[in-house]
């Protein structure tokens, strides 16, 4: 009956928690000085002294991947955040007010919500407001707000036919006892499950903003701007782009795989419904 | 020789053992039944024969059809026999038609996908087999798409399906149980009379002795994977030689010991001119919504101490019904009252009143949160005290519910997969008794249990009441269980009941049309003590 | 059917209603005046007034609304601030690139996944599945902007296949503009091909899993007939709503994917108009945007009463 976690699970947790290590060890010690400029040490490929070499103003890349770590990582959970929070109880009360006003407008809402990539509210916001990494957390978090509130209304609503709600019904409790109660404790795995998703779809919507010079701004390094960076000089120096590049996909590996192997684990009956 | 001839058949799924050494035979225009609980192994003994069995799945003994012995067949010779020699109808016609293709040309598919005949004369047998089964043109185009059609008529396009090129063998996994009694009564009619005309062996899965004992011509009855007996229906009810076909037999027909109901009696609950509109999806842009008239004009009244039941097909109205007693939807028009109290007061449910009803659902799998543990599930209706029993109170009355539902007070630490079935409707009726209500619905609260366990639910129910001197209302879709266990009975079709009384004498001297009809349709054990003397 | 359209049709037209709303008053908090932006610091009171005027800045919000919505109505999105010319046809040259490559990348992505989805369901659990599987976790993860500097560094710098960027537009002939959108259609494509292509795998075994693939299989199909024949229209379902949302995170990678390729696209333009903070021109971007994902949605709603006749029937 006890079974563990997949192979698969493993491969990932240890992927993507060794790049949220590497972001807090960068808290207390980094290889390099990541403002330090040393041109003479200027696009070095990867040596003894400088393992994923040093760009175009001779910084230290590993120490700069390790930075950028940072900025993903938090951009990417506070808006997992934002929506979770958000959404989540918007799904709940729609699905507890199935088909009157609050499900339509709640419903609505989503749908128009869906209609605004992520890409497009950066470009409003910044566009109002400046550029900031904060406009990635806020565009990224308001997009993954539908996102869990559809989810969790679909999956509450499935609950809510089920009998055990209708005994607590007849036991007199209300709605929001009931989906605290009995709907949120029955959806949780599948909202881990879709959150460690969010998560890595953060890191790469993340990476596109600071791309495209919408998040992240200097000095604050980012896999994105260092990217962004990287481009011109893709023809001399192409470590400067495949390093932040693989970065961005062994975490986002290491997350989907870790999510996958998730599922599996706490939902024993989708792996049964495959099998 | 016989048209199918399973021999010495078994089978594993990933080395669980399901069959043992079935054997069983088949003749042409004869009717075969397994019969058995569930898990006995009867639907796979069909897949089986099918050569439709889940991976993992090891078999070992013979299933010979027509000569051909099906285990060594290739899946693309297989393929080339499934629907032109052995056809199949499934238990849940609800899913076994594709809800994007019509019906025409599903029917037509099984023609077309064996060659056999020209594309032109595809849709002309496909339109006689649909006529053939009781679809006729005018109503029922080809180009008809299976949610525009009911349960038993999509019942009636798989059988089509499964007969459009006259198979030799029809394989028929509990074709009825998801019906309707008056469509099961037309359904089996419909098989009766196909296996005459066409000279088919049918082979028949069901869980229900009632159903096949005057129908089929041979019955088996499986355990275990094992077929413990078979032979001729009537010889069969005649010896019962096996103790499980006894047991199965009496539990079919278990005759539940009714306590005498308390004399002193006073109105308890009052349903007086009740009425339930749902609002319909509106079929024009502008046009005024449309109802549906759910319950329609309802009254009845139940009394201290009464068993009553409630009949009607699906659809008739009557879980609409038990959601207003329970006070769990509001009603458009009359009122109901326990002991002179409304249950729904001011748009809200009256819980002063609701502390005084309760409830066991059908579903002994839905109607507990699997993360909680049996104490807390059995104690939610204490949110209706306002001073709930805390500490060893509540441990009390824990363990006195379980006991008195025959469970003891250690299942309150586990969690509710560990139990079975029948385990769980004596926790669901424990959860009931817990708070002391007056009165208890039960509603399709045996129906998704299997025969032995029904019946000592039934039993159980029966002797909770008096000890309990509790009022209980039992809704079913099974005549012949409400007989059991009820002193009055009302009847309700399309939303009104169209008769009450007492049970025996509604049972033995329908007034109402409808109450005739559905007694003619319910499917009956044969009378054993007549099998004897006629049989030899 | 004509019912569901026009419930479809009128919900097409709130949406629209509202997201120009959303858009026109987030704009309007924006900090700052146009008109100080377009003549310097040191631009005189009076001259300051007429442009506001000109410009119908000195308006009540709602009546610039209003003139903002019939502008765009007639083609007219207004005067850019920095450019002093139409917006409309700013916009429309740009969007002969942004479409027709978010287009392209739509039809690579589906002619990539629906194979790939349905030969991994029907291999389920065998080596062809696991491959698949395999290829489609990577392409999740790929972000495609990086891809495509990779597929810049591989097939333009040192294979010479392609060019580095540029785009020669449409009067050069429709086969050079396509070359030119090939590689940065194909790193927009592929991410999400893998995911489109994981969808079409769960919707085909959820779908095989159904009674009515058993009814199909007791009438004699093929497991390759029965998931052709039945599965597929089936599993389109899911498969259209993933379909549709990919539709705006395309169009939105093809902004990203832009700068890669140096295309002048509306990638280009509305960076190039925040930095100048001409609003305006953001403003009209985005609406269009917006414009183009609602649409896509409504046509794929239309879409599912064609895959399914019960929603023709029930609205």
């Amino acid at each position: 009956m006890t079974r563990g976690p997949s192979l698969t699970f493993w491969i990932g947790a240890v992927l993507s928690l060794s790049f949220v290590a590497a972001a807090l060890l960068s808290f207390l010690w980094t290889p390099y000085d990541v403002e330090a400029l040393e041109i003479a040490n200027r696009l070095k490929t990867p040596s003894v002294a400088h393992p994923f070499g040093t760009d175009h103003f001779g910084r230290d890349i590993l120490s700069m991947i390790m930075v950028g770590a940072r900025t993903s990582i938090a951009v990417a959970l506070v808006a997992v955040g934002i929506g979770m929070g958000l959404g989540v109880p918007l799904g709940l009360w729609a699905a507890a007010r199935k088909g009157g006003l609050v499900d339509e407008v709640i419903m609505r809402g989503n749908d128009l919500v869906f209609a605004f990539p992520s890409l497009v509210i950066a470009i409003l916001i910044t566009a109002v407001f400046g550029a900031s990494a904060l406009n990635a957390i806020i565009a990224i978090g308001i997009f993954n707000i539908p996102v869990f509130a559809r989810l969790t209304r679909g999956a509450a609503l499935s609950l809510w036919q089920r009998e055990f709600i209708l005994a607590a019904r007849v036991a007199g409790k209300g709605a929001a006892r009931i989906s605290a109660e009995h709907i949120l404790p029955n959806i949780l795995n599948l909202l881990i499950v879709q959150g460690t998703i969010q998560f890595s779809l953060g890191i790469l919507a993340e990476a596109g903003l600071s791309y495209v010079g919408l998040g992240a701004q200097p000095p604050l390094p980012s896999w994105g701007r260092m990217l962004a960076d990287a481009q011109t000089m893709v023809s001399f120096a192409p470590h400067l782009a495949l390093i932040p590049g693989l970065a961005i996909v062994l975490m986002v590996l290491g997350l989907n795989l870790m999510g996958d192997g998730l599922r599996d684990w706490l939902d024993p009956r989708i792996r049964v419904a495959r099998a | 020789m016989s048209l199918l001839s399973i021999r010495n058949l078994s089978l594993s799924i990933h080395g669980a053992p399901i069959l043992s050494a079935v054997s069983l035979d088949v003749g042409a225009g004869e009717i075969v039944a397994i019969t058995g609980e569930s898990g006995s192994g009867k639907s796979m003994t069909a897949l089986a024969t099918m050569g439709l069995l889940p991976r993992g799945a090891q078999t070992n003994g013979t299933v010979t059809l027509d000569g051909t012995d099906l285990t060594q067949l290739s899946e693309r010779k297989l393929c080339g026999l499934r629907g032109r020699e052995v056809g199949m109808v499934f238990q849940e016609p609800m899913t076994a038609l594709n809800p994007v293709q019509t019906i025409g040309r599903q029917v037509a598919e099984t023609i077309l996908i064996h060659r056999a005949m020209t594309p032109a004369k595809v849709e002309e047998r496909a339109r006689e087999m649909l006529d053939r089964v009781g679809l006729p043109a005018d109503r029922f185009p080809l180009d008809r798409y299976p949610h525009e059609l009911s349960g038993g008529q999509r019942q009636r396009v798989v059988i089509a399906m499964a007969i459009a090129l006259r198979p030799k063998l029809l394989i028929a996994d509990e074709p009825t149980t998801a019906l309707d009694v008056t469509t099961q009564a037309q359904i089996l009619a419909l098989l009766k009379s196909l296996t005459a005309d066409f000279g088919m062996g049918l082979l028949m899965i069901t869980h229900d002795l009632a159903v096949v004992s005057d129908m089929a011509d041979r019955i088996a009855v499986m355990q275990k994977g094992r077929i413990v007996e078979q032979g001729p229906t009537r010889q069969l009810f005649a010896r019962m030689e096996h103790p499980y076909t006894r047991a199965l037999f009496e539990a079919s027909d278990h005759r539940v010991a009714m306590p005498p109901a308390p004399a002193d009696a006073r109105p308890l609950l009052q349903v007086k001119g009740v009425v339930r509109d749902y609002p319909l999806p509106k079929t024009q842009l502008f046009a005024p919504r449309q109802h549906h008239r759910a319950v329609d004009n309802v009254s009845l009244t139940l009394n201290t101490g009464d068993r009553v039941g409630l009949v009607g097909e699906s659809g008739c109205g009557k879980s609409t019904l038990t959601r207003a007693i329970l006070g769990l939807e509001e009603v458009q028009a009359g009122q109901i009252t326990l002991d002179g109290e409304p249950v729904f007061t001011g748009h809200r449910p009256n819980l002063d009143t609701r502390r005084r009803i309760q409830v066991v659902f059908q579903d002994p799998f839905g109607s507990f949160n699997p993360r909680h543990r049996v104490g807390r599930l059995i104690t939610e209706p204490f949110h209706l005290l306002d001073a709930p029993p805390k500490g060893t109170a509540r441990e009390a009355a824990i363990a006195e519910a379980l006991n008195a539902v025959g469970l003891t007070p250690n299942d309150a630490q586990r969690y509710i997969h560990e139990f079975s079935g029948g385990q769980r409707q004596r926790i669901a009726i424990a959860r009931a008794l817990i708070i002391r209500p007056e009165l208890i619905v039960f509603d399709e609260a045996v129906s998704a249990l299997d025969v032995r366990v029904r019946a000592q639910i039934l039993d159980l129910i029966a002797r909770i009441s008096a000890e309990h001197g509790l009022a209980y209302l039992f809704i079913s879709h099974d005549l012949s269980v409400v007989r059991r266990v009820t002193d009055r009975v009302f009847v309700m079709q399309a939303g009104r009941i169209v008769e009450d009384g007492p049970t025996e004498r509604v049972f033995s001297a329908p007034e109402h049309p409808y109450t005739r009809s559905l007694i003619a349709a319910a499917p009956t054990l044969p009378d054993l003590t007549h099998l004897k003397e006629a049989t030899p | 059917m004509l019912r569901y359209t026009l419930k479809r049709a009128l919900s097409l037209l709130v949406s629209l209603l509202v997201a120009s709303l959303v858009i026109f008053f987030v704009v309007e908090v924006a900090p700052g005046d146009p008109a100080a932006y377009m003549l310097g610091v040191n631009a005189q009171e009076d001259t300051l007034a007429a442009l506001r005027a000109e410009l119908g800045l000195d308006q009540p919000k709602l009546v610039r609304y209003a003139a903002w919505v019939t502008g765009m109505l007639q083609g007219d999105f207004g005067t850019s601030y920095t450019y002093r010319t139409p917006v409309a046809q700013m916009v429309a040259d740009r969007l002969w690139v942004s479409l027709p490559l978010a287009a392209y990348a739509l039809a690579l992505s589906t002619l990539i996944a629906f194979p790939a989805g349905i030969y991994a369901a029907s291999r389920r659990g065998r080596a062809g599945d696991m491959a698949v599987m395999g290829a489609t976790q990577l392409g999740v993860a790929v972000p495609n902007f990086w891809f495509a500097m990779m597929l810049v560094v591989i097939f333009a710098i040192n294979l010479r296949w392609f060019s580095a960027g540029g785009f020669p537009g449409w009067e050069g002939g429709v086969l050079p503009a396509l070359k030119a959108l090939t590689l940065p259609a194909i790193a927009l494509a592929l991410p999400q091909a893998a995911i489109l292509a994981r969808v079409m795998r769960s919707a085909l075994l959820d779908t095989l899993g159904e009674d009515f693939i058993r009814t199909a299989r007791a009438k004699g199909l093929s497991p390759g007939q029965a998931l052709r024949a039945h599965a597929l229209r089936n599993a389109l379902i899911p498969v259209l709503t993933i379909l549709g949302l990919q539709f705006s995170f395309l169009l939105a990678g093809a902004i990203i994917i832009e700068q890669v390729f140096f295309l002048p696209g509306l990638g280009r333009l509305v960076f190039q108009a925040i930095s100048a903070r001409d609003l305006i021109v953001v403003e009209s971007v985005v609406m269009l945007l917006v414009f183009a994902v609602i649409v896509v949605n409504f046509l794929v709603d239309l879409a599912y009463a064609a895959v399914d006749p019960r929603l023709r029937a029930r609205t």
